[in-house]
């Protein structure tokens, strides 16, 4: 891993992007790292286009701006691709991971030439299948952490119970559902 | 060694507050600071504090209910933003006058219009000269730091003025970062409690308290307020040192970063600071000597010791996150030149970047351009023009 590794999430308003942004942020701050998690704040409303931004470091963080060469990003929404430029200075050596039922190959025409990694997981289906509502957050979450492996699945999957533990004190019901949504991610991305 | 936290700036300083647990909490929410009261008010529900939490109807009364509770003999505390300040404009400099030692945090934000809720210094730069002792802070861990330290410099006997801690909206208060959190028994211990000297509430020695002051002594009283800022300075210093002493961080009148050798320095508050910190390594590895100084305390300012750290740079650029509208610089470019002049010392190069207005993001490449300006500048001799522009669409 690199000395700072940037990211940058596209969804829309009540989709939990943010959420999902402060979710890594938090996994990778108790592995020991230095970490920035914040949205770009506009006009929120449901469904418009919005933007969250992680950093993660094994040093100090004391950039402050929003992140224009991001070494990954994320789309929280497939439906964006046609509205938003999301590789828009996306690094060649990173990668994008969207939520779609499509594979790589087939969004990659939507990527406007992108020529790094490109890759794809059905969040809908692996949501709505573990937790039985559409939350495609907790997906594309686990999607991240493999596609830039800033940390181990095991890490990853460690911190998330105690978490969700935390998170979900009044319905305990629902960890065992988010857990084996996380799981299955880590092994559905396609395109890696 | 403290405690390993992500917190946002909001959030840091909710803690902050509920550590100290001050008798009296007056605001009124307005974005970006709402969370403060929001979030402090959970500590009261839940009995984490025993403060008098007084949700008020505007903010106007927010500052009116913390004058009447500071004047009572309470220690004070609230927090506001932009158009929320302008409201207490009005009694702030009754806060002041009175001798209030209020803390306040000003989650920076532009002031209308037109409507924005983003981040710029307009609104409390505009309260600059209210008689409020201003503390600027880069991240969540100074806004933390900075707020356990407020009530011990705004209550010295030598100070008794109210106090803001100013840091950037969205950019401090709403991003989760890292940062270390004392103990809650170790940052009582270090806030202490208050004892008033004169109190309304004190039936030994019964006051009268903002009566009419007229020619024979509002002048010598407004000179006693003015001492008492300019004694602030060292006691910001002392109490500084202490914190130092039980946190490892260090804290002055300002930073200086990478200055030792600099030729060239750009002299920024509060998150930019950390951004420029960042563009300042990147040119040092290019052998390019080029330093930083990021003023934390604005009121009072440190005329003598800024100069000092400036008089051996060739050029230096002054950023003002708000536009002071005077057809001249923003108001941390006038101080800074005024210091120099005052000081004597005539051989900087000065130039004012106006930049970041209603929360336009700055940008590394923006930081960047300074400092090759500063070049220019130091090559030619020369400042074509001293009142800049930065990340302007169309240019300047």
């Amino acid at each position: 891993m690199s000395k700072l590794i940037e990211i940058r999430w596209h969804g829309r308003g009540g989709q939990g992007a943010k959420t999902a942004s402060l979710l890594l942020a938090d996994a990778a701050f108790n592995t020991g790292k230095y970490i920035q998690g914040f949205p770009e704040y506009g006009p929120e409303r449901m469904g418009a286009p919005i933007t969250a931004y992680n950093r993660i470091s094994d040093e100090p963080i004391t950039i402050h701006s929003n992140i224009y060469e991001p070494d990954y990003v994320v789309v929280v929404d497939d439906t964006l691709l046609e509205s938003v430029d999301v590789t828009a200075g996306l690094k060649k050596e990173g990668a994008i991971v969207i939520n779609t039922t499509k594979s790589p190959d087939e969004v990659k025409g939507l990527l406007k030439g992108y020529e790094g990694k490109i890759c794809t997981i059905d969040a809908k289906t692996i949501s709505i299948e573990t937790l039985g509502k559409y939350f495609p957050n907790t997906p594309m979450l686990a999607a991240i952490v493999k596609v830039s492996g800033i940390m181990s699945d095991e890490d990853f999957l460690e911190d998330m119970v105690s978490s969700f533990k935390h998170k979900f004190a009044k319905k305990p019901e629902v960890i065992d559902g988010n857990m084996e949504a996380l799981r299955r991610s880590l092994n559905e991305v396609k395109g890696l | 060694m403290g405690i390993r936290e992500r917190l946002s700036g909001n959030e840091a300083v909710a803690n902050a507050m509920r550590q100290i647990n001050p008798d009296v909490v007056a605001a009124f929410p307005i974005t970006p600071s709402t969370e403060i009261p929001q979030y402090f008010s959970t500590f009261v529900n839940n009995g984490k504090v025993d403060t008098e939490f007084v949700p008020v109807e505007s903010e106007h009364s927010a500052m009116s209910a913390c004058v009447g509770a500071s004047a009572a003999g309470a220690r004070v505390m609230t927090a506001t933003s932009a158009n929320g300040l302008s409201l207490m404009w009005e009694i702030l400099y009754i806060a002041s006058s009175l001798r209030l030692p209020i803390v306040m945090s000003c989650v920076n934000r532009a002031v209308s219009g037109p409507l924005n809720i983003h981040n710029d210094h307009s609104d409390s730069m505009g309260a600059r000269d209210s008689g409020w002792i201003q503390l600027y802070c880069e991240s969540n861990q100074e806004a933390y730091d900075n707020i356990l330290m407020a009530n011990r410099i705004a209550e010295n006997a030598k100070v008794r003025l109210p106090l803001m801690v100013c840091f950037d909206g969205f950019i401090t208060s709403h991003s989760i970062e890292n940062i270390e959190l004392l103990e809650d028994d170790k940052a009582k211990a270090f806030v202490g409690e208050y004892h008033p000297e004169h109190y309304l509430l004190n039936k030994e020695e019964p006051i009268a308290v903002g009566p009419l002051d007229l020619q024979a002594y509002l002048y010598e009283h407004k000179f006693q307020e003015a001492e008492a800022m300019r004694a602030a300075k060292d006691v910001i210093l002392e109490v500084s040192a202490e914190f130092e002493k039980l946190t490892g961080r260090k804290y002055g009148l300002f930073e200086e970063y990478k200055m030792e050798d600099a030729e060239m320095a750009i002299v920024v508050l509060n998150s930019t600071a950390g951004t420029a910190k960042f563009v300042v390594d990147e040119l040092r590895e290019k052998g390019i000597k080029v330093g930083l100084i990021k003023p934390r305390v604005f009121r009072p300012f440190p005329v003598t010791e800024i100069a000092n750290a400036l008089k051996n740079i060739k050029a230096v650029a002054i950023l003002d996150k708000c536009d002071s509208t005077n057809g001249a610089g923003g108001p941390l470019y006038t101080e800074v030149t005024s210091a120099l002049y005052t000081e004597g010392i005539q051989n900087v190069k000065t130039v004012n970047y106006v930049y970041g207005i209603g929360g336009r993001d700055v940008k590394t490449d923006d930081i960047e351009k300074v400092y090759a300006d500063l070049q220019e500048i130091v090559k030619t001799g020369k400042v074509e023009n001293p009142y800049r522009y930065l990340g302007l669409k169309g240019g300047n």
